[in-house]
């Protein structure tokens, strides 16, 4: 097991290394860094020496290394268009990305588990049927557009939601030990008008996870439905709730549970869509803005955390999975 | 039958009796699920508005010359000044809906089916090689794979779109690096299991040219699972040109396809003029809905572990 | 006899109303299960001897449903009970046990939990009574230290105990009745003989009935006091074990007596029943044993009803083997 982990450590470590050259490569030497670092007015003379200061004169290979030594100190330059670390940038509105991601999270079990629950017990029923077919919608429906008509039917026709923004958020001190956050993180789940700011950007980003759900507890349920303890737990006179609720339900959960813990990395990526659509000001809305504007410290800064959070994250699933399946620890060794 | 073609034949020559070839059971299969012809069908009309949207269009949304701004923001059916009424209505330029959405498909088609096409030659090129190579050749592929599908498709496109700049072309280069590791892992699975089939063997054995085993023998027999997979991914790749639009990454203003226009009706939105982003939205739908359900039958009838 | 039998099937018919057709799982089944006795139901796989069992039990899920006849469970008929009252008297009155072990125990849940549920679902008792309850039944069932057991997972269990912890499940309640399909069939031979002794004594001392559906005619040989063969979907032959197994009336259980095994036999080739059992979407006009029978003629172009052939011995044959040196063959 600890051969196991070591050895995952040190790929993981390359993923990160060979992610930071793509990442540098791709921004720093696709485009021509000069003509956004340095202010069009400035002479020749003037161009040399920012140049130089900013050591743009080097191969590019020795200016890696500079940002490579840079970024292990956790500095991943300054923004342009706020004069601030990008990195702190990015840590300031992580929290804001990271509740709406655990909000579209949890309404995709709450919605999607008892949908598919009931798709999955009466599957000939009309009602069933309606509910596969909108989670056939669910996968196609294009999310920026369903934002859209959330805030048109939510807040702009009825006017029940707000239709941006983040609304009050509450300020819990910083537990996690970043020194760029140490004024403390903003959570907008902890108060009722940042709860009905939240409402609608979450169900939105929990549409296709929703989705997801219904299928698999569906599928799930079918086929746990025809296990011989499900007919065994029937003979011995128990109530259909408690078959459904105790036997079906439980061995389904854990399989629905691990999926939608593997999809947190494809929920924080694609919040980029529903922040934009909403306002949300999350991670996501700033790397929009900042591609927009050409703010390159950003956008390093936002690929390499989001680069290190999903390796993360695939590492613990893998290290789970390993650690349930022995099989699958037998299978990475013999390759 | 028409006089023509009975002429060009001998005046003895039996009317030829269906034959049932492996096209025409594929058909047959196909068309045992209603919902996946209506599929076909409503996919058939958007191609054919799409690629006719010049002839058929009231107006050239891109022509700025016959934009009239005092039509901007026009109710749905209203008559504008131009004399032809406006039925899904005009955006903020006046531009009429109902054109801007004909023209709108016209591109969201093009990239998608564009980058699925070229995603598939790269991507199954790449699965050949790796499945027919195999050691390392097969691991360098085969990880490159497996380290792209490890991130969303959306991460991936942002960040070419990040390196590369906006504009189209540089989003069906985003489209076709998110796609290629779809289709490179299929046709590997495949060729995998074709490769070790004795026709092949029986070609290296006439000692044919590896690209023509390649292409010639090995490339056919993957087609099944190739075409569901660039069914499903043309869908996908409307949907993430349409996101990325959205996002104003993606195709320049002046010819806006569908994402655009939904992006370009967002402000209008708040104030209740809801038929700028609501009607190219339903278009898109539609697009993505007709193509998944053509694949989810194509996949049924194309599957040989479904087969008896 | 002086009392009422514990269960009496009359012209049971369930059937599967499939798109293919009406399946005749079970066609015109009856028998009765006396007090205290094990009644053995025999045949091959596809005959409808489970779905009898099911049948009686009240699990038949759809398509199927019971289509006609009557399950006399002590005067009460079955198949005119309401679901709830069924409910009732599942796992109370009447109990099953299944075959694969391995499959009827919930994975996720805990031996007492699976034990508690079924005593709460049928009395009224705090969960300390309950446990006490399935604490005795496993130790009734020869589980050592059952206290430490019934904290464990299904899968801390061998196949055997796991099949003995299912029997003391449907002992909890101390029922009339056990419908036992083929319980015995996925473990090794020495665990089978021990479960067996272990329910015959447990048969003999509760004065519980028991059905036993097995395809394993030296199980039944051992076990039964009366048994009923059946044939695709109906019985063919029934009677006391003593009498049916020396001399057999119908050809298929003469057959299936006949593919036996045994060392008294050594030596001659064993005897096999040709072909296939047919499916009961299309069975072949008239008797349906009639395509495999050796003595199959002309009258069996016509449907047999089941009948008395000698006293006490019923079958469903127009040409019975009623020879002695027939039935010895």
């Amino acid at each position: 097991m600890t051969v196991y982990l070591v050895r995952r450590l040190i790929q993981a470590l390359f993923v990160v290394l060979a992610m930071s050259v793509i990442v540098f490569v791709g921004i720093y030497g696709i485009g021509d860094p000069v003509e956004i670092l340095i202010s069009p007015d400035a002479d020749q003379i003037e161009r040399e020496r920012a140049v130089k200061a900013l050591g743009l004169d080097l191969p590019l290979w020795e200016q890696y290394l500079v940002f490579l030594g840079n970024a292990l100190q956790g500095d991943l330059g300054r923004s342009f268009v706020f004069n601030e670390p990008a990195l702190k940038l990015i840590l300031q509105r992580m929290p804001a990305t990271m509740e709406l991601a655990f909000g579209a999270m949890f309404l995709s079990i709450l919605i999607g588990l008892p949908l598919g629950l009931f798709a999955g017990l009466k599957p000939d029923s009309p009602v069933s049927k309606g509910i596969m077919a909108g989670s056939i919608l669910g996968f196609s429906l294009p999310t920026f557009w369903v934002g859209l008509m959330l805030i048109m039917v939510f807040a702009v026709q009825l006017g029940w939601l707000p239709s941006t923004g983040r609304g009050e958020t509450c300020s819990v001190l910083g537990f996690v030990g970043l020194q760029s956050c140490n004024e403390g993180l903003q959570w907008s789940f902890l108060t009722w008008d940042g709860l009905r700011h939240m409402a609608m950007p979450a169900l939105n980003l929990a549409l296709f996870k929703i989705s997801l759900v219904i299928r698999l507890t569906r599928a799930g349920v079918r086929e746990t439905m025809l296990m011989d303890y499900v007919k065994f737990a029937r003979a011995k006179g128990l109530s259909r709730s408690r078959v459904t609720f105790v036997h079906v339900f439980k061995n389904i959960l854990i399989p629905v549970v691990t999926v939608v813990g593997l999809e947190l990395g494809s929920t924080i990526a694609f919040s980029v869509v529903t922040e934009s659509v909403f306002a949300w000001p999350g991670m996501g809305k700033l790397i929009i803005d900042s591609i927009n504007v050409l703010d390159r410290p950003v956008i390093v800064a936002y690929l390499m955390i989001i680069v290190l959070l999903f390796i993360t994250i695939n590492l613990i699933v893998d290290l789970t999975y390993s650690m349930l399946d022995p099989r699958v620890r037998l299978e990475t060794k013999g390759t | 039958m028409s006089d023509v073609a009975l002429k060009g034949a001998p005046a003895s020559a039996p009317v030829p009796a269906k034959v049932e070839t492996p096209f025409r059971r594929f058909v047959s299969e196909f068309c045992e699920s209603k919902v996946a012809v209506g599929g076909a069908i409503v996919f058939g009309v958007i191609a054919l508005v799409a690629i006719f949207a010049p002839w058929i269009a009231p107006q050239n949304p891109y022509d700025l010359a016959q934009l009239d701004i005092m039509d901007g923001r026009m109710e749905p059916g209203t008559v504008g000044g131009a004399g032809f009424t406006y039925w899904l209505g005009t955006d903020d330029q006046g531009r009429d809906m109902m054109s801007g959405i004909m023209y709108g498909l016209r591109i969201s088609l093009m990239v998608g089916a564009g980058s699925a096409l070229i995603a598939c030659v790269v991507g199954a090129s790449l699965g050949l090689l790796a499945a027919y190579a195999g050691k390392r050749t097969d691991t360098v592929i085969m990880r490159l794979v497996d380290l792209q599908l490890s991130f969303p498709s959306i991460l991936v496109a942002l960040m070419i779109l990040a390196f590369l700049g906006k504009g189209i072309m540089n989003v069906v280069i985003a489209l076709v690096i998110v796609e290629w590791a779809y289709y490179a892992r299929t046709v590997r699975g495949t060729a995998l299991v074709e490769r070790r089939r004795e026709y092949i063997e029986a070609a290296q054995c006439l000692a044919l040219p590896t690209h023509r085993i390649l292409f010639r023998h090995l490339l056919p027999n993957c087609l099944p699972p190739l075409i569901v997979v660039a069914t499903m991914q043309v869908a996908r790749a409307i949907a993430l040109e349409a996101t990325l639009s959205f996002l104003g990454l993606g195709v320049p203003i002046t010819e806006p396809s569908l994402g655009l226009l939904i992006a370009n009706g967002y402000e209008y939105m708040l104030s209740g003029k809801y038929w700028i982003s609501f009607y190219p939205g339903i278009a898109l739908l539609v697009t993505i809905v007709s193509i998944n359900l053509m694949g989810d039958q194509l996949r049924d009838v194309l599957n040989p572990r479904l087969k008896k | 006899m002086t009392t009422a039998p514990t269960l009496e099937v009359r012209n049971l018919q369930t059937h599967f109303f499939t798109r293919a057709g009406v399946v005749k799982a079970v066609d015109d089944v009856s028998f009765t299960v006396r007090r205290g006795k094990v009644m053995g139901l025999v045949g091959e796989s596809g005959s409808g001897k489970s779905v009898t069992g099911f049948s009686i039990i009240g699990l038949v899920d759809a398509p199927g449903r019971i289509a006609g006849g009557s399950i006399l469970f002590q005067g009460r008929d079955l198949a005119k009970l309401s679901e709830e009252e069924m409910r009732d008297l599942r796992g109370n009155r009447i109990a099953m046990i299944f075959q694969d072990p391995m499959m009827t125990l919930n994975p996720v849940l805990r031996i007492d939990t699976q034990m508690i549920e079924t005593v709460q679902a049928h009395r009224k008792v705090s969960h300390e009574a309950a446990r006490q309850r399935a604490r005795d039944t496993l130790g009734m069932v020869g589980i050592p230290s059952p206290d430490e057991r019934l904290k464990a997972y299904p899968h801390q269990f061998s196949g055997g105990m796991r099949q003995r912890v299912a029997i003391a499940i449907a002992l909890l309640h101390e029922p009339e009745l056990i419908i036992a399909d083929e319980p015995t069939t996925a473990l090794d031979v020495t665990i089978q003989g021990q479960i067996l002794a272990e329910v015959q004594k447990l048969a003999e001392t509760t004065g519980t009935s028991l059905i036993w559906i097995t395809h394993d005619l030296s199980v039944v040989a051992g076990l039964a006091d009366d048994i009923a063969v059946m044939y695709a979907g109906r019985i063919v032959e029934k009677g006391t074990v003593a009498e049916v197994l020396d001399r057999p009336l119908h050809p298929y259980t003469s057959g299936l007596i006949g593919s036996v095994p045994s060392r008294n036999k050594r030596g001659e080739p064993l005897r096999q029943i040709p072909g296939m059992t047919p499916s009961l979407l299309n069975l072949p006009p008239g008797c349906a044993f009639r395509t495999r029978c050796p003595r199959a003629a002309a009258p069996c172009m016509a449907e047999p009803e089941i009948r008395e052939i000698l006293p006490g011995r019923e079958a469903r044959c127009f040409l019975p083997l009623t020879s002695a040196e027939e039935q010895a063959a």
